[in-house]
């Protein structure tokens, strides 16, 4: 494998258990030592052609087909933008509540799924155990964890009957409409509902436990992995509270430093732009005031947490000041510590849904606002994997004449190169590479939950493959499997 | 036709309507909704889950619906069986999977089958199949609704190229 120059360039193309396409390149030189190692993300680009001339009733659900497995956040934000169309600037509170529920229904599901199905075959089998029994099936099949698996899938399947007593059918979701809603909740869907929220809440507290005590077990571990200092982005409340739904935009250093505060939706383009760098297709954004090159920062469950100033449910809350206590207040910022936070988040949604269903506020007939239209339209949502921003312009005979839309994933693509380069350094770096080693590259790309534009499957797509080629762009081995 | 006491059917076509062809799946899933067949539970959605195999183990056969970027034309049918190796990726999971899960955690083990429809056009972010695709969809839907009224899926095996107990396409 040595090439005239002496430097080999491993490719893992696509990594399993994310969404979409991505790959990861190593340049390795003839004594195995690291000299690059990058994430490139594969991302589709043609959504702005797809919704040009398109009216702007129609986005709230043609932007799901945007990605399969979070279209409920796409839906949201392109109906707060929506919103803004209409000139609804106070939806009515059944309108704002059954968005809300519908959105922690979605938290609820995409983190249970990705801790479930993703992370623990990772964290109970270990890095480098056999792929064959390192995911969610070999979960299922150990005695030991069959428990564990159980629990997964009914807290995901009980967050989508959440999203389907809100949204309407999975794939053509409509609940969400601009200016409000175009339902409420039955007294029959709520009953329904509470009947397995206990149980919902017990579990969320089970896989905190179970995460707590692998961070205890492994504590040297989580505090090297992928560990580098970043800002952190987060939408919060007017008081600094976790919301989210809703809210201004918040960015602090790593140091917990407040880099800006309180900045409208709107006003997003004041204090973020895009950098396009030449070997990836998922643009590189930034905060301005720090430029392009100090300027990245991190979204998700990790910069939520370390962004606001409280979370306002009573457990989630009591979780929150344990985790902010390993690093005394400061901000956060170890990559497996983004696990911690989105169960942090996931006890957060359960609570937040027990609240929204015993509001009778859901049961009210009162769905829709208007106003004065505008042309200029922003909604931004807290996703699952970080903050979603969608701005949109609409044309006087009520076309969208521009989109743009900054992904969570496109955000966190430089603290996901970083994390690919420091553990490449610290755990590949000189050695022969195995699966199991090339495995940690995929457990600190996991870590953010990435979804790299999704929306096509097909049979028996998407093996994981690992290239190797020289630097000249030559193949010398690949293997898939 | 459907007797009374007919096995419990649970048809999913799932696919990103968004992405040309591989909408076959929603599509078929809605045209059979819409024929209201006692006994047959329709879903549909962009990929299959985890959770899916909790409403797979509530019935006694499961159709999966799938767009074929590969394949025969104008459609495959084929019995499918749980799959510990089936390939994962991403946060979907392969029909397979879906089999296997409700097998180890829900101990049920449906009777369950593929069709898979050709499709042509990935790539593009459009909605609506291509003319070939389409055509293929309604060849299928032919086959299927047949199929489904007298839930003779063993039968309907004989009369499709077959690629028995197989994972991939």
């Amino acid at each position: 494998m040595t090439t005239t120059n002496g430097l080999n360039r491993v490719v893992i193309e696509p990594v399993t258990r994310v969404e979409g396409h991505g790959k990861v390149s190593l340049l390795v030189d003839k004594d195995g030592h690291i000299q690059q190692a990058r994430f490139h993300v594969v991302e589709f680009r043609g959504f702005e052609r797809f919704v040009q001339g398109r009216p702007y009733w129609e986005i709230p659900v043609l932007v799901q087909r945007l990605c399969g497995i979070c279209p409920v956040s796409h839906h949201l934000a392109a109906a707060k933008a929506m919103d803004m169309r209409v000139g609804a600037t106070r939806l009515p509170p059944t309108a704002e509540k059954m968005r809300r529920l519908m959105h922690y229904g979605q938290m609820l599901q995409s983190h249970a799924l990705h801790f479930f199905h993703l992370v623990s075959p990772d964290l109970l089998f270990g890095f480098e155990a056999d792929p064959a029994v390192r995911n969610v099936i070999g979960v299922a099949a150990d005695p030991r964890f069959k428990q564990l698996a159980v629990m997964g899938v009914l807290m995901r399947k009980y967050g989508q009957e959440v999203i389907l007593a809100t949204a309407g059918k999975k794939i053509h979701g409509t609940g969400a409409i601009p200016g409000g809603i175009n339902k409420n909740l039955s007294i029959a869907e709520r009953d329904a509902l509470l009947k397995d929220l206990p149980q919902m809440e017990a579990w969320a507290q089970d896989a905190l436990k179970l995460c707590k005590q692998y961070v205890q077990d492994h504590l040297a571990l989580v505090q090297e992995f992928g560990a580098f200092p970043s800002s952190h982005l987060g939408q919060v409340r007017a008081d600094g509270a976790m919301d989210l739904y809703d809210g201004n935009l918040r960015a602090v250093d790593s140091g917990g430093e407040v880099i800006f505060d309180q900045v409208k939706p709107i006003d997003y383009h004041q204090v973020i732009a895009e950098e396009v760098r030449s070997w990836s297709y998922m643009k590189f954004p930034f905060i301005k005031s720090l430029g392009p090159e100090r300027g990245w920062y991190r979204v998700g469950p990790l910069a939520r947490v370390n962004v606001c100033t409280y979370i306002d449910t009573e457990i989630a809350e009591r979780e929150r000041k344990e985790f902010m206590a390993l690093t005394g207040g400061k901000p956060n910022n170890l990559s497996l510590a983004y696990h911690w936070a989105r169960l942090i988040e996931l006890l957060h949604s359960v609570e937040k849904i027990g609240e929204l269903l015993h509001d009778k506020d859901l049961q009210g007939t009162d769905l829709v606002a208007k106003g004065s239209p505008q042309e200029e339209c922003v909604g931004i949502v807290e996703a699952p994997r970080g903050t979603l921003f969608h701005h949109y312009r609409v044309d006087a005979q009520d076309q969208v004449s521009m989109a743009n839309l900054i992904v969570s994933t496109t955000s966190n693509n430089e603290p996901m190169n970083r994390a690919v380069h420091g553990v490449a350094m610290r755990y590949l770096d000189g050695k022969k590479l195995t699966e199991g080693l090339l495995n940690h590259l995929e457990v600190a790309i996991r870590c953010y939950d990435p979804c790299l534009s999704c929306a096509t499957h097909a049979m028996g797509e998407m093996p994981l493959e690992v290239s190797l080629y020289d630097l000249d762009g030559n193949l010398l081995e690949r293997v898939r499997r | 036709m459907t007797a009374a006491g007919a096995s419990s059917v649970l048809l999913v076509g799932f696919g990103n309507p968004g992405r040309v062809d591989d909408g076959l799946g929603p599509a078929a899933a809605a045209a059979i909704e819409r024929l209201e067949l006692a006994g047959v539970t329709v879903d549909a959605d962009y990929q299959l889950t985890v959770e899916d195999s909790y409403a797979a183990a509530a019935h006694d056969v499961v159709l999966f619906v799938d767009a074929a970027a590969r394949g025969p034309e104008p459609f495959e049918f084929r019995r499918l069986s749980p799959a510990p190796g089936a390939s994962f990726s991403s946060h979907s999971i392969q029909p397979e999977g879906v089999l296997q899960l409700a097998q180890e955690l829900f101990d049920r083990r449906p009777a369950a089958y593929l069709l898979a429809i050709r499709g042509y056009e990935f790539e593009e972010l459009s909605e609506g199949l291509s003319p070939r695709a389409a055509s293929n969809l309604e060849a299928a839907l032919g086959f299927l609704s047949p199929v489904l009224r007298a839930r003779a899926f063993e039968a309907a095996l004989a009369q499709r190229p077959m690629l028995e107990e197989t994972t991939q396409t």
